[in-house]
């Protein structure tokens, strides 16, 4: 079984993320990034399954699109213990929204013959959670999308999804889109092993002409939605802040409540 | 006047407040046409006739509800060809994204998730980088498609009396491949629905595993209960109730964090909220950069005795 994670290379969290003042995009060059660590549970899952097989030919591929710094991304899921990785690359992709993201990573994962596709269940930085629905709906292949727990049984992909307002059972016959949240596993460290290793798997990088796509069809100039204005969030005026070493804390907090009419 | 659809969200046919809110927010861009999906259409007439709704249009196709939301899609995409609407207005939770998704690959749409507020245009606004940022967007291809979070509008009532139309779909086979096997609905708590309550109290790994005080100083003020994945992950508190970057995006008027960091994940899910208060025992805690009152102290101590101080002056 063909198994690939698709992950993508997000500025740091907790770094200082801006976009950029001439086209208001996310800024992806002046600030560090690294795998997106809700498509770390991707990796995870994707190595799990593969690890629960029969040992037959099953492998695992990284999946990333995006500047020359996301090789990044495909590294760590190669140093988590990914078997090979593929990196699309191409000056025109900048800019791309979901829509765009979605042809490109199914045009790729079409080439590569993917039998089941593994995504996070959101980027930390664009954080749509979308692009699994969008890659399914253009493969048409069936989706099973934030699973907190997931078996594959032969042909069978099942997972438990809590939603609002229930916990569901939800299952798909292979080949098929999965997404997982950060509830389905806890992601390994890549161990020293794991790092040498790393070094000496394939990687190979695609182009948007390897894909049969123009730069028409992805990138800043189709994206169909546009940002028109960027607002830093005010700070926060200081609140006031009281300690309990007395014991009045409660009574100065239900003051504060009171005063602004919230009892 | 041009078209707008609005997904109806609803639970056997009682609609659920972001609905109302939709309905609202449609009347800025046009004449709010409802989609219905599933039974219990005349249940929901009176509501969504009140906040505006022209015309209903229900879909009972029971391979609508048995699969999951690859069929609706393909629903909405026919309902579209025959309205032609100049906006798709979707709630922005986990299937009302994933239907959006689908749609907007079918339409050759843009879309937009997780406005907090859509003006006409439509000009939309989100909130992007854990709250740090607010955007502004336009659609500029397609039929625009917009997923619109909880209290995005303070739904307006717009008496209408709308004519239910019923419509018939096709669903094809290939739109009919991952299905629900099992659901356990979640017990009611009775308290507010997080995303929807305009009080929420969390609490976080300083409960040390208990929820008692979170819980009551909830009841006491009316509030929902929230929680930290920190204390989500040790199994305190089920992850429907999760605050944060991997749970719920909330915006209240009031915020209680207690016993709770303030991680850059946490902060991402209640950083607008109107009006933040946190009691945490650790003065350096981040959270206090983000309060306007702040109680250094045990949690253990402080809520009892707030929860019985509020319980005295309500009563
Ligand atoms: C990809 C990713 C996604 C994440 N998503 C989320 C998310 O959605 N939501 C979320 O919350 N976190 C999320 N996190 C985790 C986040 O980084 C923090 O680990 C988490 O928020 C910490 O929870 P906490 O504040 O309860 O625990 P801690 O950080 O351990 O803080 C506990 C606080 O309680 C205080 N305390 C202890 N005892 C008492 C007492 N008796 N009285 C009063 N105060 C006391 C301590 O001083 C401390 O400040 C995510 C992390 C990652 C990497
Ligand atoms: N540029 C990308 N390269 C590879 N995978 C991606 C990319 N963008 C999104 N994804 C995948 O799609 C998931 C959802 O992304 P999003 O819809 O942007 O929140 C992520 O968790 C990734 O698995």
């Amino acid at each position: 079984m063909k198994i690939v994670v698709c992950a993508k290379f997000v500025p740091d969290a907790t770094a200082d993320r801006r976009f950029r003042s001439e086209d208001n995009t996310v800024d992806r060059a002046g600030v560090d990034g690294l795998l997106s660590e809700l498509d770390e549970y991707a990796v995870e899952t994707a190595l799990t399954v593969k690890e629960a097989g029969d040992g037959g030919d099953d492998a695992v591929t990284i999946l990333t699109v995006g500047p020359e710094q996301a090789a990044d991304a495909v590294k760590k899921g190669l140093q988590m213990g990914a078997d090979a990785g593929v990196h699309v690359v191409d000056d025109a992709i900048h800019g791309s929204d979901a829509v765009a993201t979605s042809l490109i990573l199914s045009k790729a994962l079409a080439k590569l013959e993917a039998d089941l596709v593994v995504f996070g269940m959101g980027s930390t930085d664009g954080g749509m959670g979308v692009v699994p629905a969008m890659v399914s709906e253009r493969l048409g292949l069936p989706a099973v999308t934030l699973g907190s727990e997931v078996t594959v049984d032969g042909q069978t992909v099942r997972i438990r999804r809590d939603g609002d307002t229930a916990s569901e059972t939800i299952e798909g016959t292979l080949p098929l889109v999965l997404s997982v949240s950060d509830q389905a596993n806890e992601p390994r460290y890549p161990s020293f092993k794991g790092i040498m290793a790393a070094k000496k798997k394939p990687v190979e990088t695609w182009s948007l002409a390897d894909l049969e796509l123009t730069p028409e069809q992805v990138g800043g100039s189709s994206a169909w939605t546009e940002v028109v204005e960027v607002t830093a969030r005010p700070p926060r005026s200081a609140g006031t802040i009281v300690t309990d070493e007395d014991g009045s804390g409660a009574a100065g907090l239900v003051e504060f409540l009171s005063t602004n009419k919230f009892l | 006047m041009s078209n707008v659809l609005v997904l109806v969200d609803h639970s056997a046919g009682t609609v659920r407040k972001t609905t109302a809110e939709l309905l609202t927010i449609a009347r800025r861009l046009g004449e709010p046409v409802a989609v219905f999906i599933g039974d219990g259409v005349q249940d929901a007439l009176p509501a969504l006739g009140q906040y505006g709704a022209t015309k209903v249009i229900a879909l009972t196709n029971p391979d609508l509800s048995q699969y999951l939301v690859a069929p609706k899609a393909e629903a909405l995409q026919q309902v579209a060809a025959k309205i032609e609407p100049s906006a798709i207005l979707i709630s922005s939770n986990a299937e009302g994204k994933e239907i959006a998704a689908r749609l907007a690959v079918k339409l050759d749409s843009g879309l937009i998730t997780d406005a907090v507020d859509v003006q006409a245009g439509p000009v939309t606004t989100q909130s992007v980088f854990a709250g740090n940022f607010t955007v502004q967007s336009k659609i500029t291809h397609g039929t625009p498609i917009i997923t619109v979070k909880p209290n995005a509008a303070t739904p307006e009532a717009a008496e209408t009396s709308p004519e239910v139309e019923e419509f018939d779909v096709t669903i094809s086979d290939a739109a009919k491949t991952a299905r629900i096997t099992d659901s356990k609905p979640r017990e009611a708590t009775g308290r507010p629905e997080l995303t929807e309550a305009a009080i929420i109290v969390s609490g976080g790994r300083g409960t040390g595993g208990d929820f008692g005080p979170i819980e009551a100083f909830a009841d006491s003020l009316g509030a929902a209960v929230g929680a930290s994945r920190a204390a989500v992950d040790s199994g305190w508190y089920p992850h429907a109730y999760q605050v944060g970057q991997t749970g719920k995006t909330v915006s209240p008027q009031l915020y209680v964090a207690a016993g709770i960091s303030g991680a850059i994940q946490h902060r991402a899910g209640m950083q607008t909220s109107k009006t933040i208060v946190a009691v945490n025992k650790d003065p350096e805690a981040p959270i206090f950069e983000l309060v306007d009152f702040g109680v250094v102290g045990d949690l253990h101590k402080v809520l009892p005795t707030a929860t019985e101080e509020v319980t005295k002056r309500k009563s």
